[in-house]
């Protein structure tokens, strides 16, 4: 199992390589000039320009800026903001709590939805439990995130008043206060999720339902929740894990409209504001991060598939 | 005689499919005494395994079931599974849950049953174990089924069905999956712990060679129906019904002169289009026009009864 790590954990350098050059490429796709945009007032003289140019590299061969930035970022040095002047790796320590606070939530939201759901859907396939639930998932799938956020706004704290309609508090401050503030922006994110899981759950239960197994515990006297919980569903959370794990790579990249909507301080505000002020260290910082914690999460799947398969474990 | 473990009263299975009903079992009646061995013999299709299942009430709920099932002359439906009675099924590979260990899974049905605490129970599962002669009981209950010989995993799922003692034990087809020689251990185990435990075991099998010298009583049955009855020693002595004779392979002796009859001739009859009368006749060697309507299942001789118009073969093959 070692071995099996290690040479799994090998696989992630080249495909982490390969992204920093795709972040990288498409960075220089970009419209629009940077030193322009930093030149400001002044962008009219030649001379500030070029000499801007030559601070940031720019001047330099694509290939050159290229491996000066991926040298510096495997030193943990991601550059500087050209806007905030900032480290950008302080930055993104800064919003990366937010924003994995969030997901987490949203996450653990989309669990205790979706898992419970499938399972409910699975036992009854066919009847009107079964029609119910997979009406819910499919106007969860359908609902956009910005859509379900404002009207949420809109009922819950317009309407309602029980909750801020926006801003954020970070967890060790207040943490019931933060709670308040997250939980909104949590639910819209875990909802789409939510129904990705669900359906998932379903498949893999009713796979499990109708394996030999099942009927072996059915023979054995075990009660049908015993049947379901255990048996059944023990079986069919191996691959919904998996999955679920890479959902919440996709669901970070899902933040960056949330957390608009609601104006939580996380990543996916730095990503935006960075994208329209021409801020490229910001930009590919944070899309390399968010690369990296994807690209860690598959493994964290992988490591997590091999724990509750005891096939894998022993092979 | 004292009440039997368990009586099937005409016993009838329905499954409604989109072709129409396919009468999976039809009128099937049998006793079993308490720590006898019934063997259920017939081709894949005849509907023993459906039979099994209805005793243990495992049928899908499409199932339309007709017909008593006594349990020690009460509703079947009353007694525990597990406790009551339990089954071992054909296929170890996949009747064993892979996401638990062989003793867990052991374990279990003597905690739900017995109240044992997790501790006791497993511990009583590695006597189990170690009763179903897998050498080194208490290594293996730790281990996950995957980590199993097929034969291994066979003793697991008799131990765990006989954990609790049950006074009946369904056993489909326990032998097919595995090896010549496995087959052979695990029949001996099998007849091993019925005697210790005194369990009466229902054997459903398709190789009548496997239960020739161990069952009591033989029902052998063709397309839902049973054809024949009788203890084994006096089926495998004197076949009424053409079929058993056929399973048998015993036809050429039978008929006499040259020709072998290894093998029956045509195939099992379309369950959605059964032929009226008796269901065997269409490929029945002494066939005759009565053979239209359904033979009863009638007393040959005391004990033995056979489905044919034509028992007592005796006479026929003498002529």
């Amino acid at each position: 199992m070692a071995v099996w790590l290690l040479r799994r954990i090998g696989q992630i350098i080249p495909t982490l390589l390969i992204l920093s050059v795709l972040i990288f490429a498409l960075q220089q796709l970009m419209p629009g000039d940077p030193a322009l945009i930093l030149a400001g007032e002044e962008r009219g003289d030649p001379q500030v320009l070029a000499q801007i140019r030559a601070e940031l590299f720019l001047d330099r061969p694509l290939p050159e800026q290229y491996v000066r930035w991926l040298w510096r970022a495997l030193q943990g040095d991601l550059g500087f903001s050209w806007r905030i002047r900032e480290p950008v790796a302080v930055l993104i320590l800064q919003k990366l709590p937010v924003t994995l606070q969030l997901g987490g939530m949203a996450f653990v939201i989309a669990c205790c939805i979706g898992v419970p759901l499938g399972v409910l859907s699975a036992v009854y396939k066919g009847r009107w439990p079964d029609v119910l639930v997979n009406a819910v998932a499919l106007a969860g799938i359908s609902t956009p995130n910005f859509w379900l956020g404002i009207m949420l706004i809109l009922l819950v704290s317009v309407n309602l008043g029980w909750l801020p309609p926006s801003g954020y508090v970070p967890l060790f401050e207040d943490p019931w206060q933060s709670l308040k503030t997250t939980i909104m922006p949590a639910f819209v994110l875990g909802n789409a999720i939510s129904a990705v899981l669900m359906r998932h759950t379903r498949a893999a239960m009713l796979n499990a339902l109708s394996q030999d197994y099942v009927r072996t515990a059915r023979a054995k006297g075990l009660g049908e929740r015993v049947v379901v919980l255990k048996h059944a569903l023990r079986n069919a959370l191996v691959p919904v894990v998996t999955l679920g794990a890479i959902e919440l790579g996709r669901l970070l990249a899902g933040a960056v409209l949330t957390e608009q909507i609601f104006t939580i301080p996380g990543f996916g505000k730095l990503i935006v504001d960075a994208v329209f002020n021409r801020d490229y260290p910001v930009v590919q910082g944070v899309v390399m991060v968010v690369a990296v914690i994807t690209v860690l999460l598959a493994l964290l799947a992988d490591v997590i598939y091999l724990l509750v398969n005891p096939r894998l474990r022993h092979a | 005689m004292s009440t039997p473990v368990l009586e099937l009263d005409s016993l009838s299975v329905g499954f409604a499919t989109d072709r129409g009903l396919v009468r999976a079992v039809e009128a099937v009646s049998f006793r079993v005494a308490p720590g006898e061995m019934l063997a259920v013999v017939g081709e894949s299709g005849c509907g023993k395994s459906v039979t099994a299942l209805a005793v243990m009430g495992l049928l899908p709920g499409s199932a339309q079931v007709g017909g008593r099932i006594l349990f020690d002359g009460r509703d079947a439906r009353e007694a525990q599974r597990g406790r009551d009675l339990a089954m071992v099924f054909q296929e170890p590979m996949t009747s064993l849950n892979p996401a638990f260990t062989a003793g867990e899974q052991v374990a279990e049905a003597l905690r739900k049953h017995r109240g044992l605490a997790p501790r006791a129970a497993f511990d009583a599962a590695v006597e189990m174990l170690s009763r179903a002669h897998i050498p080194d009981a208490a290594r293996r209950a730790r281990q996950y089924p995957h980590q199993l010989s097929g034969g291994m995993r066979q003793r697991v799922m008799i131990a765990m069905a006989l954990a609790c003692r049950p006074r009946l034990l369904l056993c489909d087809e326990p032998t097919t999956a595995l090896d010549v020689t496995v087959q052979a251990q695990i029949m001996a185990l099998l007849d091993e712990l019925r005697r210790e435990t005194g369990t009466a075991v229902v054997l459903i099998t398709h190789d009548l060679g496997v239960v020739a010298d161990r069952a009591d009583q033989v029902a052998v049955m063709y397309a839902g129906r049973v054809v024949e009855a009788a203890p084994a020693a006096q089926l495998f002595a004197t076949p009424q019904h053409p079929y058993t004779v056929g399973l048998l392979g015993a036809a050429p002796r039978l008929v006499g002169g040259g020709g072998r009859l290894a093998s029956i001739e045509g195939t099992v009859p379309d369950p959605l289009n059964l032929p009226p009368g008796c269901r065997f006749a269409p490929r029945c060697p002494f066939a005759v026009a009565r053979c239209n309507e359904a033979p009863p299942l009638a007393e040959v001789s005391p004990g033995h009864s056979a489905a044919c118009w034509r028992a007592p073969l005796d006479q026929v093959l003498a002529a």
